[in-house]
């Protein structure tokens, strides 16, 4: 691509830019608004959070989540990194074009579909809802993701290291441990963080397979929004921002000095 | 030979018990209630056009980012993707802080002058369009961005070589070629904004029933579940040729080796 | 598990009388027999046989889908042979897995480990071996010393030069010992003269060690520089087996006199054949003699190689010959530095390559396009072949 940018590309990044992050500025602004009316400015204040933190109900769905996002997270990292080195590493074994397909589809599903189809999927299998079903489900979707992002980063080496491994010695296993999981190593951290992030902030899914006792954040604050804008909502989501953010920004910067970093964003986020 | 299933003759009537036990009244329901034919078409509509909106919109971004320098370029996905990480819900919720009777947008207008008093912006279908473009920005871009990345620079220098002024080398070179990101960037957009309920139940009002919305209020509201399966099976027959068409690309993309 | 090689010993002196495939007591070091390899439909090696003996030097050449990798990749044990076997020192590979082989392999990618330094990258093998710390040290030493890459030894693999990646994927190979290297393409990845200075270290360094290599190479001039001898393939099989000098000199047939160098091909009849000598009725109605016996009844349709150094060009008609001299029309004249190629157009239409070797100065072409030449050569230039 050609290099060097025209005014028109610059008004028009910056536009972009504006406009992604403008509405999330005023957010994190208003969560330091001393006033209990929303729209007006009566200085700043930390009294939102306080009150978040004296809110008994959303700090359990807030450790709800993050169990959620933690147990679903994790198992969705071991499961999809396994599926990524079967596609990416098993050759060509029968029935592979319809297993990619079969990972590819829940990334552009509706979630409405998704939720509704795992919710009958756990009533017909007898499983109570709760903390466990939410955990599946969310295992399910983003399971998806991971293999998705640590396949693509498998493709980008040549097979031929593997095969070097074994060339010096080194049976199937060990060469995976030794040669392949070091590289693919930073692909598997960001598959964590993506399921961890998704998982997180899942409102829909975490609805359909809920049950008593199991109130993700994202639902209580939907619950909560639904009946208008408060101030305790703008600060408990400004915590949400800064942890993700905090985060992306702590895997960016683990992943510095690696040549394909650009290329990694861009196809860890294509994909998606 | 070993038989692994019972034999034909006692599978049959099992099988006719349990097709009798079938019906399709929920979707004779669905037929000939407008409601839900009014829902499936308003969500088409509205995903056809957010998705010519956030391509009107994400080309140009994604252009300037492919041709910044590139130090910049890295910096740039970084922050396009980061309000992809933060939560949908927050992202949506944020709009309502700013659409709202009382909020920044009706200041800033009443301000410069443009309305009188305030405009009920919520509840609107420009405020789902809003939100919806907003929401999905990310999603459109990164594809263009990947796709007009690899746009080699000499194709230019050849096409400018070749006689071809700016924008006829931008029409006739990069457009094609960039084909392959604003298909996936559309129908990574289009598929699930059909379904989206989160944003039009926030932000649109009864003239945006989605069908999402639908499904939703089958489920919680009503406890309708047959009904609520039968939405969400027709939504995803309507999907299924988008979907199987977008399967289909990325698995030869990762055939082709990434 | 199959034992190592001994020990590297230098072996002395140039490989002057090296040629143990001409001793019918020899066992080779590696043997196919009736190999066969099949992709889907694709037959990427068929029922071949091979015999490589310790301490060549051996080229496997043909052109890419030959089936030379493959041939290479069965050996290593990456791929198994449908049919045949293949047996190391007498003793048959079949189910033993590339890691437990005595063989390794030098990838036409390097295949170097992104993550581990230099020197981590030539211990891998040992360390599979679990072969004592002081030890691996001490080898990891003595490999990079023979490279030349001393003092290179902690950095990564993305921060060398593509000839320094390409001479620790050879010290990497090498480290284990193994009884034979297995060389994929090793300097496709390189420029043409720094091909050329690596060709002759490979050379010295096999010289050295006494190892046997097996290199692939699609690259005639690679293989004739390298090989002590080399096998030319063709779609999945073995054309001819031979010195350099041997596939150059006595192509078997036109495949391999077109693919290693150039060649004129002038079809023609057998008319006569004896003890020393041919005689071939050319199409262009010339007679051709050929100072060679040719295995064919006469009459039989057969073709004259003769490469474009042997001929010679002139404006005169040679005086003695009826035979092997044609008259055409120069057509294209090329400089070379050091050669010059003219391109006859003979009179029959066929076209013909000559080069002259430009021993003076080139002041004025003697010879310059539309001269009406006289191209011939002796008995002794030329071949027939009956394929």
């Amino acid at each position: 691509m050609r290099k060097g940018l025209s005014s028109f590309n610059l008004v028009s990044a910056a536009l972009g830019l504006a406009f992604l992050y403008l509405p999330i500025a005023i957010l994190v602004i208003y969560s330091f608004n001393a006033s209990r009316l929303v729209t007006v400015w009566g200085g700043w204040s930390l009294a939102w959070y306080r009150e978040l933190l004296a809110d008994g109900a959303m700090l359990e769905s807030a450790w709800v989540s993050v169990r959620v996002a933690l147990v679903s997270a994790t198992a969705a990292t071991i499961l999809g990194t396994l599926a990524a080195v079967a596609l990416a590493r098993g050759g060509r074994f029968r029935g592979r074009l319809l297993f990619t397909g079969l990972l590819y589809a829940p990334l552009v599903m509706p979630e409405v579909i998704t939720g509704l189809a795992l919710l009958l999927l756990f009533v017909a299998i007898g499983l109570d809802r709760g903390f466990w079903t939410i955990t599946i489900a969310h295992t399910s979707v983003t399971l998806c993701f991971v293999a998705v992002v640590v396949e693509s980063r498998l493709l980008t080496f040549d097979r031929s290291l593997e095969e070097a491994a074994m060339d010096l010695g080194a049976p199937p296993l060990r060469s995976f441990l030794l040669v392949i999981l070091p590289l693919i190593w930073p692909a598997i951290a960001a598959g964590f963080l993506l399921a961890f992030t998704l998982s997180l902030d899942d409102l829909v899914i975490a609805s359909f397979t809920t049950g008593p006792g199991a109130t993700t954040l994202p639902i209580r604050i939907y619950s909560e929004v639904r009946l208008g804008v408060k101030p305790e909502i703008n600060a408990i989501c400004t915590l949400m921002i800064v942890l993700v953010a905090l985060g992306v920004i702590a895997a960016a910067v683990l992943n510095r000095g690696r040549a394909s970093r650009r290329a990694e964003a861009v196809d860890l986020t294509a994909k998606l | 030979m070993r038989r692994v299933f019972p034999p034909a003759c006692s599978i049959l009537p099992t099988l006719r018990r349990f097709l009798a036990g079938l019906s399709f009244d929920n979707y004779a329901a669905l037929g000939s209630d407008r409601l839900y034919l009014a829902a499936y078409l308003k969500s088409l509509e509205v995903a056809a056009f957010s998705t010519l909106m956030l391509l009107a919109l994400g080309y140009p971004f994604a252009y300037a980012m492919a041709r910044a320098p590139r130090r910049l370029q890295a910096m740039l996905v970084m922050l396009v993707v980061l309000p992809f990480w933060t939560s949908f819900l927050i992202r949506v919720y944020a709009w309502i802080n700013i659409l709202q009777r009382d909020g920044l947008f009706n200041q800033m207008l009443l301000a410069l002058g443009i309305v009188e008093e305030p405009v009920g912006w919520l509840s609107t279908n420009t405020a789902v369009y809003i939100g919806i473009v907003y929401s999905y920005f990310p999603f459109m871009v990164l594809p263009l961005y990947a796709a007009l990345e690899k746009i080699e620079v000499s194709l230019h220098e050849a096409a400018a070589d070749l006689g071809a002024p700016p924008w006829k080398a931008f029409w006739r070179i990069t457009v094609p070629l960039s084909r392959p990101g604003i298909v996936a960037g559309s129908l990574l957009c289009f598929i699930p904004i059909v379904g989206e309920f989160v944003i039009p139940d926030l932000l649109g009002g009864s003239a945006t029933l989605m069908i999402g919305q639908t499904l939703w209020t089958e489920f919680f509201a009503n406890r309708d579940w047959p009904i609520a399966s039968a939405v969400a099976v027709v939504l995803l027959c309507l999907l299924i040729v988008p979907i199987l068409i977008y399967q289909h690309r990325q698995a030869r993309e990762i055939e082709q080796g990434g | 598990m199959v034992e190592r090689a001994q020990p590297i010993k230098p072996r002395l002196g140039p490989k002057r009388d090296f040629a143990p495939w001409a001793d019918p007591a020899a066992s080779p070091l590696v043997r196919f027999e009736r190999v066969a390899k099949r992709f889907g439909a694709i037959s990427a090696v068929g029922r071949l046989s091979l015999d490589i003996f310790a301490g060549e030097f051996f080229a496997l050449l043909g052109p890419s889908g030959c089936g030379k990798t493959t041939l290479l990749r069965l050996l290593a044990g990456f791929e198994t042979p449908d049919e045949g076997r293949i047996l190391l020192e007498g003793a048959d590979l079949a189910g033993m897995p590339p890691y437990r082989r005595p063989t390794n392999m030098m990838f036409q990618s390097y295949a170097l480990f992104p993550h581990l330094s230099v020197e981590r990258n030539i211990a891998f093998g040992l360390e599979q071996e679990r072969m004592p710390k002081p030890q691996i040290a001490a080898r990891v030493e003595e490999m990079l010393a023979l490279v030349k890459l001393e003092g290179f030894a902690r950095r990564k693999p993305d921060r060398l030069s593509g000839g320094e990646r390409q001479r620790v994927a050879l010290a990497r190979a090498l480290a284990k010992r193994p009884k034979a290297l297995l060389l994929d393409e090793p300097m496709a990845a390189l420029d043409k003269k720094l091909r050329a200075e690596t060709q002759f270290e490979l050379i010295e360094l096999q010289a050295k060690l006494g190892t046997t290599f097996v290199i692939v190479t699609h690259d005639q001039e690679e293989a004739m520089i390298l090989a002590d001898r080399m096998a030319v393939m063709e779609r999945g099989r073995i054309v001819q087996v031979g010195t350099p000098a041997e596939i150059y000199e006595q192509p078997s047939s036109r495949y391999v006199a077109d693919f290693v160098g150039d060649v004129n091909l002038l079809e023609g009849r057998l008319t006569a054949t004896g003890a020393s000598e041919s005689l071939v009725h050319g199409n262009g109605g010339v007679q051709l003699r050929i100072a060679q016996p040719v295995d064919a009844a006469p009459g039989a349709l057969v073709w004259v190689a003769l490469r474009p150094e042997k001929v010679r060009i002139g404006l005169e008609r040679p005086t003695e010959a009826r035979e092997n001299a044609l008259a055409g029309t120069v057509v294209d004249v090329g400089y070379l530095g050091n050669l010059s190629v003219y391109k006859v157009r003979l009179d029959d239409g066929a076209l013909m390559t000559a080069t002259l070797s430009n021993r003076t100065r080139l002041v004025e072409r003697t010879i310059g396009w539309n001269d009406r030449v006289w191209l011939s050569w002796p008995p002794e230039a030329a071949i027939v072949l009956t394929r």
